[in-house]
């Protein structure tokens, strides 16, 4: 048996682990050295700066409020996309009025799950082109349209959505949130099928209402699923680059109106690719991987509870 | 069968559902009418929100350009096909292509060495075996752009040394999706590999089948729902990179093909001039880039489904 153990293992390994730790891995690496240079990108010319870069990226306003946004996204894109998909989940598994069986979804259950599935296998430019033509801002764009036919805007000075900078943050996290809904509300319910009916039943009997039903047991015993879907959606919130380089005003990866709504990776990709300042964008990176990490442990230890067993 | 049900007669449909259960004369969520209507209003807004721009992205395609850029409301005139043809030869068709080859070889080449890695780690003991797993899984944490950087001059480098390889070729992107696609792809196969049955396999190696023999003819057929729903998440993954394409396929001189992939070819038209003063075009490129994914998914969107959840849930 253990002949030729030895060599199938390496071979089989070889060129997974070479293509891995070559595109990957090292490049990782790379970037910390190079967020320690001046280098510009465009030629092989670099000094060693220390920390310059860092300490630079304190003082940059632009990067400052790059966080914040990327924060605002981090926290809010999460909570609504986890309600809004717990809610519907909910109803079309379990809130319907089970006259015979008890436990069952509203009608229409599986039609509402294929709609509102369907964003997420759009690829995101398709999203990117269709949002743009739906928030332009004269009365020819579909938001406007329908918020001046009902009355709710004026002809005259129509909302001006993605260029109010007030207003432009908002738009991306809705665009997020209407695509992301589907997949979450997908994933609750094969979490909620798993749940056996024997206790919804037992919560029945016991003359528990819906929303208690929902609170009491749902919502714990989903509590891991929820949990992985609050990583999954903090990784959209911290990269959210398609979306916003493609949809925002702003030349050379979007980010307006005047960097309202810029995001690291917005910020990076424009150091790196038109400003040439390829050592500062590598600095930017090392922050990105800090901020991923220290929110990985502290979602894992803020949300941590006890499994429960059924 | 219960009597209370005709209090409601607006749903009868729960009889069809068909549980035999004992008869029940309380209902669950009984008193919640004000409820239900509410969040059935609200699923209907919702799926409504998700339709009409979509349809209304469709119908702009048929409407001409000054249409478009006079009014939300306004209902196409005629209904030819003019635009769907000027959307075609403006690149979508080309774009369509690239993508095409660039997923074709990406989707086998991550499977593949994918299912290979993941397997030896699952099922073979030796040293080491630990560490590299960690350092798959390591991988799938962190955000690509992360090495967008030091990625792109890499990628440069290897085209100097050979041109297939470079900046703007097929097979570099293909084997920098596949690079981005291993983390996730080893992660998920190899605790599907471990809930496998031994027994097959032992059998056959004692009949003195080979180590490669038994993974391609025994494990892979055995594998095969979980390889299934790696391959769909690793599709709609790839189908949806954007980031790695607008930096690495660009072209580097000036007549060079342009290999765009659809999604950033899509947006590089809307961005330019290409479709500034035609926007019927951009609709009907859309409504092209669209329509096949709706039919792959309305046909198997139960798999899909299946294999999304699958994939997150493991």
């Amino acid at each position: 048996m253990r002949h030729g153990k030895y060599p199938f293992i390496v071979g089989f390994l070889f060129l997974p682990i070479v293509l891995y730790v070559g595109l990957v891995l090292w490049p990782y690496a790379q970037t910390f050295g190079y967020s320690l240079t001046d280098w510009s990108g465009q030629s092989q010319e670099m000094n060693f700066v220390g920390l310059d870069n860092y300490a630079k990226l304190l003082d940059d306003e632009v990067f400052l409020g790059a966080i914040w946004h990327n924060l605002l996204l981090l926290i809010l894109l999460p909570l609504v996309t986890i309600l809004i998909a717990l809610f519907f989940a909910f109803m079309l598994n379990v809130g319907g009025k089970g006259g015979t069986g008890g436990i069952q979804g509203v009608r229409g259950a599986s039609f509402y799950k294929v709609v509102f599935f369907f964003p997420q296998v759009l690829s995101i430019a398709i999203l990117a082109v269709l949002w743009g033509a739906v928030y332009r801002t004269d009365g020819a764009g579909l938001a406007n349209g329908v918020l001046i036919k009902l009355g709710l805007a004026d002809a005259a000075h129509p909302v001006q959505w993605l260029s109010d900078p007030d207003m432009v943050m908002w738009c991306v996290l809705a665009v997020l949130v209407w695509s992301g809904v589907g997949f979450y509300l997908v994933l609750f319910s094969a979490a909620m099928q798993g749940i056996p009916k024997d206790i919804y039943e037992a919560a029945l009997l016991d003359g528990a209402k819906r929303g208690q039903t929902f609170l009491k047991i749902t919502l714990p015993l989903l509590w891991e699923t929820v949990q992985t879907a609050w990583v999954y959606l903090a990784i959209v919130a911290m990269d959210a680059f398609a979306l916003v380089s493609s949809i925002t005003p702003g030349a050379y990866f979007g980010g307006g109106p005047d960097h309202h709504s810029e995001l690291i990776s917005t910020y990076l990709m424009r150091s790196f690719l038109r400003n040439g300042e390829a050592g500062y964008a590598c600095a930017m990176g090392v922050v990105i991987f800090f901020f991923t990490l220290i929110l990985s442990v502290v979602s894992l230890w803020a949300t941590k509870r006890d499994r429960i067993e059924y | 069968m219960s009597t209370s049900t005709d209090t409601n007669p607006a749903v009868p449909a729960q009889r069809a559902a068909g549980r035999p259960k004992a008869d029940r004369t309380t209902r669950f969520g009984e008193g919640g009418g004000v409820l239900n209507v509410f969040s059935h209003g609200f699923l209907a807004v919702w799926a409504l929100l998700i339709i009409f721009p979509l349809v209304w992205v469709v119908l702009g395609s048929f409407k001409t350009d000054a249409q478009i850029n006079g009014s939300a409301w306004s209902w196409p005139a005629s209904w030819g096909f003019d635009a769907f043809t000027r959307a075609w030869s403006k690149g979508i068709g080309g774009f369509f292509l690239n993508t095409l080859i660039v997923l074709a070889g990406s989707l086998t080449l991550t499977m593949l060495l994918g299912g290979m890695a993941a397997y030896v780690l699952a099922r073979y003991e030796f040293k080491g075996n630990r560490a590299i797993y960690y350092l798959f899984v390591a991988g799938s944490m962190f955000p690509v752009y992360l090495a967008l950087v030091p990625l792109f001059f890499m990628v440069r480098n290897l085209g100097e040394i050979t041109p297939l390889l470079g900046l703007n070729s097929y097979l570099g992107l293909i084997l920098v999706y596949v690079a981005y696609s291993l983390p996730f792809t080893v992660f998920f196969l190899y605790s599907f590999f471990r809930t496998l049955p031994t027994a097959v396999h032992e059998a056959a190696m004692l009949d003195g089948c080979s180590h490669t023999r038994a993974f391609f003819q025994i494990m892979v057929p055995m594998a095969k729902p979980g390889l299934v729903s790696v391959a769909i998440f690793n599709v709609l993954g790839q189908w949806n990179q954007y980031i790695l394409p607008v930096t690495l396929m660009q072209p580097t001189t000036a007549g060079e093909a342009d290999h765009s992939m659809l999604a950033q070819g899509l947006v590089n038209l809307a961005l330019q001039s290409g479709y500034k003063s035609d926007a019927p075009a951009l609709f009907a490129g859309m409504t092209i880039a669209m329509l096949p994914v709706l039919v792959v998914y309305l046909s198997f969107q139960r798999q899909v489904q299946a294999g999304l959840t699958s994939a997150t849930l493991k």
